[in-house]
């Protein structure tokens, strides 16, 4: 598999982030080298082993359901550009 | 030309606890908005979120209560998309290894059982919620909502008609509040189903491309929205065009479905296992102490009902649609009363009642004491089933009047003294020499006339039965 200019495009949309058309040269390089190194990982054979999610043999510890957090709206607020009600207020957005 | 219409269901599942799926913050709905915002929820680096375990229990409740495989071992994954309710730009979800797999819900169409396949039940956290028309051209955003535990069901796309999508949506949401895992209100978001619709032509094997329609919040819309988007995928196969795949909307306003997200930017999640979540590990111990408090399950408890009590399968499955219902049932029945006679007053007189009045059974203003002391009244024929009826009228208007007092105050007891019923019926049959006649030349009607006369002689109090006996016993000497 090779990463062209059309999927890193498609990977920067996705990811919300700009990149200039030389930054989009270097990466396909970088990117590819990485894939090339994953093709090769493929090569061995994993039938029998169970992928790993996690590198550590613990599992996820659980909290009691209590309610700990109390209002913070008058600092958490305090930092967005617009505000309405103690409503964020953004762009418009349309589904 | 025939066509099969196959669905699918996903329903997002609001879990009944106190505090978020990956934080302390509180659940409750209808706060002031953002004030249950805490640092996970806005999604502040540094925060790392911790799993609630009644989230998890109330999973392994859903799991015993299908009858589904519950994973020893199941793993958290980010999903990722852009937008503003949903401040980390991922919602945490289970991709690969859900928690609940393999489980299956009876349903009952005209009268024949079908049984729905589960596929998965998986936990993640709901979103925020946008808000429209706060500030003009803008968009409002409320982070209250932001990581509220969510179990998504996810059946096989195993209904065929918009009534079986409905029935099995009502099942579902029956259940998940008997066995105490969702408020199941619908308004409030509590209960919401995204449904998979896709037609093929009949008996074809191969599945025709399917459109979601997102987030429907009523048995009502759920049904419309089949309805219409089975016509519209038809018609547009008919006319030779293609299917899509898409995610669409409804609008109940027009009754109608629209295309929401484009295709190629459909589904592109690019899930990877969340490294901030340790894989979730459920023991065998753990489902063990669930299964001790977990109820009798409805389908049970119905079966026993008709088995034991010798009650209709439609009356059994109505008395167990919630759990309320059912304990009141039982609670009549703790004074004796006949489970027959008893079901006929909850799913009609009651029901009624509370449907007008727009209120669950929990609110009923008349006791199932004072039901059971009304049925007794019936049943030891003190008072007419009619009558009956008017004593329930006042005590719904009266809650804590004493039965007995009350059946006096309305004049409504039965006569049964069978001297004082003679008496009527002698008046009565001296008075009506002409029906008496045509009774006795053969026309069955007029005895009916008679006994109609008598009652209204009694002003309503005679048994009906006793002066059947009586009027009977002298017309035939």
């Amino acid at each position: 598999m090779t990463i062209n200019q059309k999927d890193i495009e498609k990977i920067a949309h996705l990811a919300r982030i700009n990149i200039s058309e030389e930054e989009s040269a270097t990466l396909e390089v970088k990117l590819n080298s990485i894939i090339s190194m994953i093709d090769k990982m493929q090569e061995v054979n994993t039938d029998n082993v169970e992928p790993m999610s996690h590198a550590l043999e613990v599992t996820q510890p659980l909290r009691e359901d209590k309610v700990t957090e109390s209002d913070i709206r008058s600092d958490a607020l305090k930092i967005a550009p617009e505000v309405v009600d103690s409503i964020f207020i953004v762009p418009q957005v349309i589904e | 030309m025939d066509w099969d219409i196959v669905i699918g269901i996903e329903t997002h599942v609001q879990l009944r606890t106190n505090s978020k799926q990956f934080s302390g913050a509180s659940t409750a709905y209808g706060s002031e908005p953002n004030s249950q915002a805490c640092l996970v929820s806005l999604a502040y680096p540094g925060v790392l979120p911790v799993l609630n375990k009644e989230a998890v229990n109330c999973a392994i409740r859903f799991g015993l209560a299908t009858d589904a495989e519950i994973a020893s071992r199941s793993i958290f994954a980010r999903k990722n998309y852009f937008y503003p309710d949903l401040p980390k730009g991922y919602q945490i979800s289970q991709f690969e290894l859900p928690i609940v797999n393999h489980g299956k819900l009876s349903i009952s169409i005209n009268g024949k059982e079908k049984e729905v396949r589960i596929l998965r039940a998986h936990l993640e956290e709901d979103a925020g919620k946008s808000l429209h028309g706060i500030v003009q051209g803008k968009t409002g955003i409320d982070l209250n909502r932001a990581g509220t535990p969510l179990l998504e069901i996810v059946t096989e796309p195993d209904m065929s008609s918009a009534d079986e999508a409905v029935t099995y949506a009502k099942k579902l949401h029956e259940l998940v509040q008997w066995i105490g895992i969702c408020d199941g209100n619908m308004q409030e978001g509590s209960f919401r189903c995204d449904v998979n619709v896709s037609v093929k032509k009949k008996g074809d094997t191969k599945l025709g491309t399917r459109r979601e329609i997102k987030n429907l919040n009523s048995f009502r819309f759920i049904k419309q929205a089949i309805d219409y988007e089975v016509n519209w995928q038809i018609e547009r196969l008919e006319d030779g065009e293609k299917i899509d795949q898409a995610t669409i909307l409804f609008n109940p306003e027009t009754g109608e479905t629209r295309a929401m997200r484009s295709k190629e930017e459909a589904n592109d999640y690019r899930y990877f296992p969340d490294p901030d979540l340790l894989p979730l590990e459920v023991t065998a111990n753990m489902i063990d102490k669930i299964k001790l408090s977990m109820p009798e399950l409805p389908a049970s408890v119905a079966e026993r009902f008709e088995k034991n009590l010798g009650l209709s399968s439609y009356d059994a499955s109505e008395l167990t649609a919630n759990r309320e219902v059912t304990n009141y049932f039982n609670n009549v029945l703790q004074f004796e009363c006949s489970p027959k006679i008893t079901a006929n007053w909850i799913l009609g007189v009651i029901f009624s009642q509370l449907k007008e009045k727009d209120i669950s059974i929990s609110l009923c203003p008349i006791s199932p004491a004072q039901l059971a002391k009304l049925i007794q009244r019936i049943e030891d024929q003190t008072i007419s089933n009619n009558a009956a009826k008017k004593v329930f009228d006042a005590l719904w208007q009266k809650p804590n009047t004493e039965i007995d007092l009350l059946i006096d105050e309305l004049g409504l007891r039965q006569i049964s003294d069978s001297g004082a019923i003679d008496q009527l019926v002698e008046e009565v049959i001296n008075a009506n020499i002409n029906m008496v006649n045509e009774f006795k030349s053969g026309k069955e009607k007029a005895f009916n006339a008679l006994v109609g006369q008598v009652m209204k002689a009694s002003k309503g109090k005679a048994n009906p039965t006793q002066v059947s006996e009586i009027l009977k016993k002298k017309l035939t000497i």
